[in-house]
């Protein structure tokens, strides 16, 4: 059950790198589709290996928001915008992907320094909760197009949320079940937002927003 | 208590309902349905504010308490004689200033004034102001000073396509809010310190950082009570706001700033423990105001700029002589203690009666000349004699003369200063010596002020055509005006009274000690209430005097023919105004003395070849410490502030680069 644990995370790693390498905005709704139903297989795999209903309720959330929800409604919406198939980046494809393995680098540094004393967590999972982080925050930073933040900030969410599974106690699933609530509203209120941007500024890019700075 | 309660009740729903009238269009109708209801409800709640400070005896200590739904502080009000005495001008100007106002906005055109908001805003200030006076809770008094302090800003700003006024209402701001930060940290470090933010439950003993304390309210205080250099607000806004307004700022709500002082005082615990310098700072900032303000008002031809740096004279003198009370509790002279108090007290509501009138007939003068400038002015008297007169008693008093009440205010001041050679110490009896010679030369000048602002606007000739033929206001719309002016002559002639009364205040406020109070009623106050008695026989006799002689000059000349001649006709043939002084050659040889210390600049352009050409003079007295201080300081800050815009860029990328930016940082500082 553990090395399965750690495969997971392996695969969460992974994808972030992926995410920060991508050039496709399909490709980014997919890994941000992936790294949902990731993160429902690793609620499945409780650490101290007690399988309990909260769990596998969450999981199904998380795996029907998250893994299959979000997805569909962005892939729907880039449709619904006709937007070109490649994401337009700033700082090209390679610094965010270096900046990321740095983040790791940092992450894993902080885990010896912390969560060794804090023995909670796993190991590897803080390091690949704050790389998916980093990850998500250098999406929004990198790309140019507003819906892409919306994919950066999914990306970003999904780490706070690998960073609570541990954390998870006895009847925490509202909460996290409430969060889940939270970041369907976001979504849902970001691409309402992004589609009256479209038609107010016949586009999404956000260099057109330093108009609106006094 | 009941009563007082419903009239705070009453500016709460009079404010609510000329709310609900301002949001909606405006249109002569609702201007004129905003101007009744707002007067007539601040009028109404006045009077009954009135009746309750007066009901349950003057003496007597009252208080109500209720939760108010915070987490932190409660509704507590009291009013006790402290409290009293500083609501009388509040509910006599709040009650003159809105019967004045209502008048004098009676035709305001609707596209460019909404009253419906006016008198909401002054109906909030009057609340706040009530509150501010009878708050009991620190949290409470804060929210009360908030809103005493925010809803000038929109009274200040009335015409508000003035850009002049617009400056005005933002300087006004920005020096309320300064002031409070102050007031924030006084309050926030004594709730630290006790764990409780009523006053009842603070009193107990003498906090932690005294010192700290006293100067934080000192400065927050002083800087509503426009002390020096706190002062450059007043001069600012009081000109540029409606002049019902003005008297009710300078009246009533700048009394706030003493109120806060002495009450401070209370919060302090007892002041003979606390070092001797407290009271001379208080003596010594007040002085250095006063001497300051009154030279200002010197070289100004502005009328209400003259009469706002007036205000600022009689803060400091108020000031000076709450710290001349202050030194003699730390002295131990009861003498010193009971006078300077009463001396403060005293002047703070005799100055609420002339300032007041003098803004209001400054108001009317506007109203039917359509300018303050003195150098337009002159020769209103013959035209509006009621007018003239009522500005005649107002400066009379704030002048000094007797019999009216501005004499007996600084009388008293001037008394408690004479004892000082009782004082410990030579130098303290030299300070006090020195500063009874600073209040006289204010009184000197200040009479000087008041002989050029009167005659400039109301005596000689007309000196344009604004005030060749002015729209006289009819003399039942001068009533509201009768109120104040009937209490400068009440406030002198019946001096002894109005000292008596304060009396109770002064063996209330806890500054005092109780040994000292003891002597000083045995032997102060008793001597000088008939000292004070006895100027009042004299002023009544003096008056009759006055009045006899008049009607005997009436008698003599009723029968003759009597020849009228141009004002300084002096014999020349053709007389034009021209030849009258003008605001700045009257004051022409006091601002080249005094020039260097407070900055009057005199203009002199005159051809002293033998076929004289064109020549003129002028005397102006810009703010020192506004233009050399505060102009370049604030100008220093909006460069920095302005150096951070390279931050603000306005892509939304860099802002969350920002954020991950703080983020990492923030996580380097926590394992570090």
């Amino acid at each position: 059950m553990y090395s399965l644990f750690q495969f997971v995370i392996l695969l969460l790693l992974i994808s972030d790198l992926v995410v920060l390498w991508s050039g496709r905005i399909l490709m980014l709704i997919r890994l941000s589709a992936l790294q949902g139903m990731l993160l429902a297989a690793l609620l499945l795999l409780p650490i101290n290996g007690h399988l309990d209903g909260e769990h596998i309720f969450l999981a199904c959330a998380v795996f029907a928001l998250k893994g299959i929800g979000f997805p569909v409604f962005l892939r729907r919406v880039s449709h619904k915008l006709g937007i070109e198939p490649m994401v337009r980046v700033r700082l090209g494809r390679f610094f965010p992907l270096l900046a990321g393995l740095a983040c790791l680098a940092f992450s894993m540094l902080l885990e010896n320094r912390i969560a060794e004393a804090l023995g909670l967590f796993p190991h590897m999972l803080l390091p690949v909760a704050l790389t998916t982080l980093f990850t998500g925050l250098i999406v929004v930073v990198n790309c140019a197009k507003a819906l892409t933040q919306v994919i950066g900030y999914l990306v970003a969410e999904n780490g706070i949320f690998i960073l609570g599974i541990p954390l998870m106690t006895e009847g925490s699933m509202w909460f996290e079940l409430s969060i889940l609530l939270d970041v369907f509203a976001a979504i849902f209120v970001m691409a309402i937002a992004i589609n009256h941007i479209n038609s107010a500024f016949s586009s999404i890019d956000l260099a057109h927003f330093r108009n609106l700075r006094d | 208590m009941n009563i007082f309660l419903l009239a705070l009740l009453l500016m709460a729903a009079g404010a609510v309902a000329t709310g609900i009238i301002a949001i909606r269009p405006v249109t002569a109708a609702s201007n004129r349905t905003a101007n009744a209801l707002g007067p007539g409800t601040a009028a109404l709640a006045c009077l009954l504010g009135l009746i309750g400070v007066f009901s349950g005896g003057w003496t007597s200590i009252e208080s109500f308490q209720t939760a108010w739904g915070l987490p932190f502080g409660a509704l507590a009000f009291g009013l006790d004689p402290l409290s009293r005495l500083f609501l009388l001008p509040v509910f006599v100007l709040g009650l003159s200033c809105a019967l004045a106002g209502s008048i004098s906005l009676r035709h305001t055109d609707p596209e460019e004034h909404n009253l419906g908001a006016h008198w909401a805003f002054y109906l909030i200030l009057l609340l706040g102001m009530t509150c501010v006076m009878t708050a009991r809770d620190g949290i409470f008094f804060m929210l009360s000073w908030e809103l005493m302090s925010l809803s000038p800003f929109f009274l200040i700003d009335f015409n508000d396509r003035d850009r002049n006024v617009q400056d005005a209402s933002w300087v006004y701001l920005v020096a309320a809010h300064l002031g409070a930060v102050f007031l924030i940290a006084f309050f926030a470090m004594l709730w630290q310190q006790n764990g409780t933010t009523l006053f009842a439950a603070m009193t107990v003993e003498a906090p932690a950082h005294a010192t700290l304390l006293f100067l934080c309210a000192f400065i927050g205080f002083g800087a509503k009570a426009g002390l020096a250099p706190l002062h450059v607000w007043l001069p600012e806004a009081h000109p540029a706001a409606p002049s019902h307004v003005s008297a009710l700022l300078s009246g009533a709500m700048l009394n706030a700033g003493l109120y806060g002082i002495i009450r401070s005082f209370d919060l302090l615990g007892p002041m003979q423990e606390h070092p001797a310098w407290w009271g001379w700072l208080l003596v010594g900032v007040g002085i250095v105001t006063a001497l300051m303000g009154i030279l200002k008002a010197l070289g100004q031809s502005h009328l209400k700029r003259l009469l706002a740096y007036s205000s600022v004279e009689n803060m400091g003198l108020m000031v000076m002589a709450a710290g001349v009370g202050l030194v003699g509790v730390q002295n131990g002279i009861a003498w010193i203690a009971a006078l300077g108090f009463s001396g403060c007290l005293f002047h703070m509501l005799n100055h609420s009666a002339f300032k007041g009138l003098l803004f209001l007939c400054a108001g009317e003068v506007l109203h039917s000349t359509g300018t303050v400038d003195m150098t337009k002015l002159g020769g209103l008297q013959k035209r509006m004699p009621m007018l003239g007169m009522l500005f005649a008693l107002g400066a009379a008093s704030i002048a000094c003369l007797p019999p009216f009440n501005g004499f007996a205010g600084e009388f008293v001041i001037s008394l408690s200063l004479v004892k000082g050679l009782y004082l410990h110490g030579l130098e303290q009896k030299i300070a006090m010596l020195v500063t009874l010679v600073g209040l006289m030369l204010v009184s000197g000048i200040s009479a000087f002020v008041y002989l050029k602002a009167y005659g400039m606007t109301f005596l000689g000739q007309p000196r344009s055509q604004f005030a060749e033929a002015p729209h006289a206001p009819e003399n039942r719309l001068l009533l509201p005006l009768c109120l104040p002016a009937a209490l400068c002559v009440v406030g002198g002639l019946g001096a002894k009274f109005v000292f008596q009364m304060i009396q109770p205040t002064i063996a209330f406020i806890p500054v005092m000690p109780k040994s000292l109070l003891g002597i000083a009623q045995d032997v102060v106050i008793s001597g000088t209430s008939s000292l004070l008695g006895n100027i009042s026989l004299f002023g009544i006799f003096g008056i009759l005097l006055v009045a006899g002689a008049a009607y005997l000059r009436r008698i003599l000349l009723g029968r003759k023919e009597v020849k009228r001649g141009p004002t300084w006709g002096c014999g020349y043939q053709y007389g034009t105004p021209r030849i009258q002084y003008t605001p700045a050659s009257f004051v022409e040889p006091a601002a080249r003395i005094f020039g260097n210390v407070i900055g009057t600049e005199t203009k002199p352009q005159i051809d002293e070849s033998y076929f004289p050409q064109k020549s003129s003079f002028g005397v102006s007295a810009p703010d020192v410490v506004r233009g050399k201080f505060y102009t370049p300081l604030f100008e220093k800050i909006l460069d920095a502030c302005n150096a951070l815009k390279v931050f603000q860029s306005g892509v939304v990328n860099t802002y969350i680069l920002y954020i991950i930016v703080t983020l990492i940082a923030l996580l380097f500082w926590g394992v570090a």
